[in-house]
């Protein structure tokens, strides 16, 4: 086996007994990347003089005995968070020329933790799509089917995992971005609790929605990287000062007794055949490890959509209007005035989605509409959240499928924006109500497609996530299979 | 239809967005499917509801009143489009 395709916990034992260094783990990936990468397109950015360099720190740093929990692993960065001194974009022709001065807090805890940074991935751009096909860098392919979308907003972070050109990634999620693309991809992503991980220096999109996490090959490398990422920020004003435990311990303990509730507006019809079925062993699964099903209700889900694409694109107008082509980004030659130059700036510098969002939050805040559209939007948003808090009186998680089809053709759905917006639809209301969420592979499809399944729970409740979807990943034994490219 | 092509001019305006011929045609189209869906939400009573605006309900953020170490001129101008001097430089905007 080659050592890109281990796991973090595996590749720590080794560094740890001396079986491999990283600078050997940095070019086995980086060779694999050499490989593939032409037909993934996972990354916008390369990182590997940083990467050998960092090797060699980590290498050094083993001999003397100082090993941190991500001491000489790769890691990717979604091109959302800000590196210090590399070009950040976003995805973005505006912020095509970007170098972010300082680094997001993430990336600062990901160094402090030893990580070795392999590059930045692709994403939708600005994080708007379900697909990562509104890149400006052009798409991502699925390392399962490379005629199929591999998910988005992430798209690059959960492409680079499951193909092997990192050991594991961190992405964010404002409706699904990272819970969706780990299912399309077959690996694992969390979204945590809003306010659990900072988001200091992360671009911002839909900031009452957006969260940062990671994608991992397996359950316990999940918890690895939380251990990493999670913590108050005194430099993120929303970040919670609530005690993080060390979430290694969540796994492998049992979940006898466990309330595992089935909301049953989540199984309806337009989902898949097979996902159903997939989802539906999961849940015997899940019975044959101790937990009892119970059925609960949320009954304002068909409306999660609806209320998302009011908030999220009204944040969204009013975060972007910092790109007017004055203090960072592209700039539009030949304006008339600094009107001009604003508007020929954005409307060079933007991709029709990003666009489309604009336009949709702009008019939900104009005068006149704001009451009818993101007030109505926000008290639906209260009674959506009050179904979380009635349904975890009766059960400890929820258990959903993450998406309702596997991963779909490129070019599918790109010119139907509702189409698209809907294969969001079993992971926005976790974003909404703020609580933390997790996708764990389930199977595959008779084709080979991954499928994941989808564990929701408490704010703050990461670890029970951990433990269920780890009792769950052991139980199931999903046949261990990896894309062949 | 909730939204003319020329109520899609004046949002693009307000956005500041310069918009082609073909795409006031696309976003009026596209805009009036999605409001049409986010009608929806008009079926339920929500009379009394205090809206949410917080996943979470953090008090005021502070911190001391201490000054700390700022970005500084060189670094914040480093990726102007256009800076001069210790300025961000734009074209006119007084006729």
């Amino acid at each position: 086996m080659e050592l890109y395709s281990f796991t973090i916990h595996e590749l720590q034992e080794k560094l740890k007994s001396g079986e491999a260094s990283s600078r050997q783990i940095v070019d086995s990936v980086f060779s694999r990347i050499d490989a593939v990468e032409e037909r993934v397109h996972s990354y916008i950015r390369l990182m590997k003089e940083d990467a050998l360099t960092a090797a060699a720190i980590a290498d050094e740093n083993i001999k003397n005995g100082d090993i941190r929990p991500l001491t000489g692993i790769p890691v990717a960065l979604k091109d959302i968070v800000c590196t210090q001194g590399i070009p950040t974009t976003c995805g973005s022709h505006i912020l095509h020329n970007f170098v972010p001065p300082y680094d997001a807090t993430v990336v600062q805890k990901l160094r402090d933790a030893g990580a070795v940074f392999v590059g930045k991935t692709n994403m939708d751009e600005f994080a708007m799509g379900s697909s990562t096909e509104t890149s400006y860098f052009g798409p991502t392919r699925n390392p399962w089917d490379l005629d199929r979308i591999p998910g988005g907003s992430s798209g690059g972070s959960a492409s680079a995992v499951a193909a092997d050109e990192c050991i594991a990634s961190i992405g964010s999620d404002t409706g699904g971005s990272i819970r969706q693309p780990a299912a399309l991809c077959g690996i694992v992503g969390m979204k945590p609790t809003y306010g659990r991980v900072s988001r200091f220096g992360l671009i911002a999109f839909a900031s009452s929605l957006d969260q940062i996490g990671p994608f991992t090959k397996d359950v316990e490398d999940c918890a690895i990287m939380m251990n990493a990422l999670a913590g108050y920020d005194p430099r993120e004003s929303t970040s919670v000062r609530a005690e993080v435990p060390d979430y290694r311990q969540f796994i492998g303990r049992d979940i006898n007794g466990w309330r595992i509730g089935i909301p049953k507006e989540y199984y309806v019809d337009g989902i898949d055949p097979e996902v159903s079925m997939a989802v539906k062993i999961a849940i015997e699964v899940i019975e044959k490890c101790g937990g009892q099903i119970v059925d609960i209700s949320l009954p304002h889900t068909p409306y999660c959509l609806a209320v998302y694409y009011i908030i999220a694109p009204a944040e969204a107008s009013s975060n972007l209007a910092r790109y007017d082509g004055v203090k960072y980004g592209f700039r539009a030659a030949e304006a008339r005035d600094l009107m001009d130059m604003y508007k020929k700036t954005r409307m060079q510098g933007f991709g029709p989605e990003v666009k489309r969002r604009i336009m949709i939050g702009t008019y939900a805040l104009s005068a006149g509409y704001y009451d009818a559209y993101y007030g109505k939007a926000s008290q639906v948003r209260a009674l959506i959240r009050r179904d979380f808090d009635e349904a975890f009186k009766k059960c400890d998680v929820i258990l959903t499928p993450t998406t309702p089809t596997p991963a779909f053709k490129i070019g599918e759905k790109t010119d139907d924006p509702l189409q698209m917006y809907l294969s969001d639809i079993f992971t926005i209301s976790t974003n909404l109500a703020g609580i933390p969420g997790i996708s764990v592979p389930c199977g595959y499809t008779r084709t080979g497609l991954p499928i994941g399944v989808q564990f929701l729970a408490g704010h703050f409740e990461e670890g029970k996530l951990l433990q269920v979807a780890s009792a769950y990943e052991k139980n199931a034994a999903i046949e261990k299979r990896r894309p062949t490219l | 239809m909730k939204l003319s092509t020329s109520d899609v001019e004046y949002v693009a305006k307000l956005a500041r967005l310069e918009v082609t011929e073909p795409e006031k045609e696309m976003f009026t189209a596209q805009l009036n499917d999605i409001l049409l869906y986010i009608d929806k939400l008009n079926e339920l009573d929500t009379t009394g509801v205090a809206p949410m605006t917080h996943a979470i309900a953090v008090q005021n953020a502070f911190r001391e009143d201490k000054v700390l170490e700022s970005l500084g001129t060189k670094k914040a101008l480093a990726n102007a489009p256009d800076a001069r001097g210790e300025f961000f430089r734009v074209p006119k905007v007084i006729e």
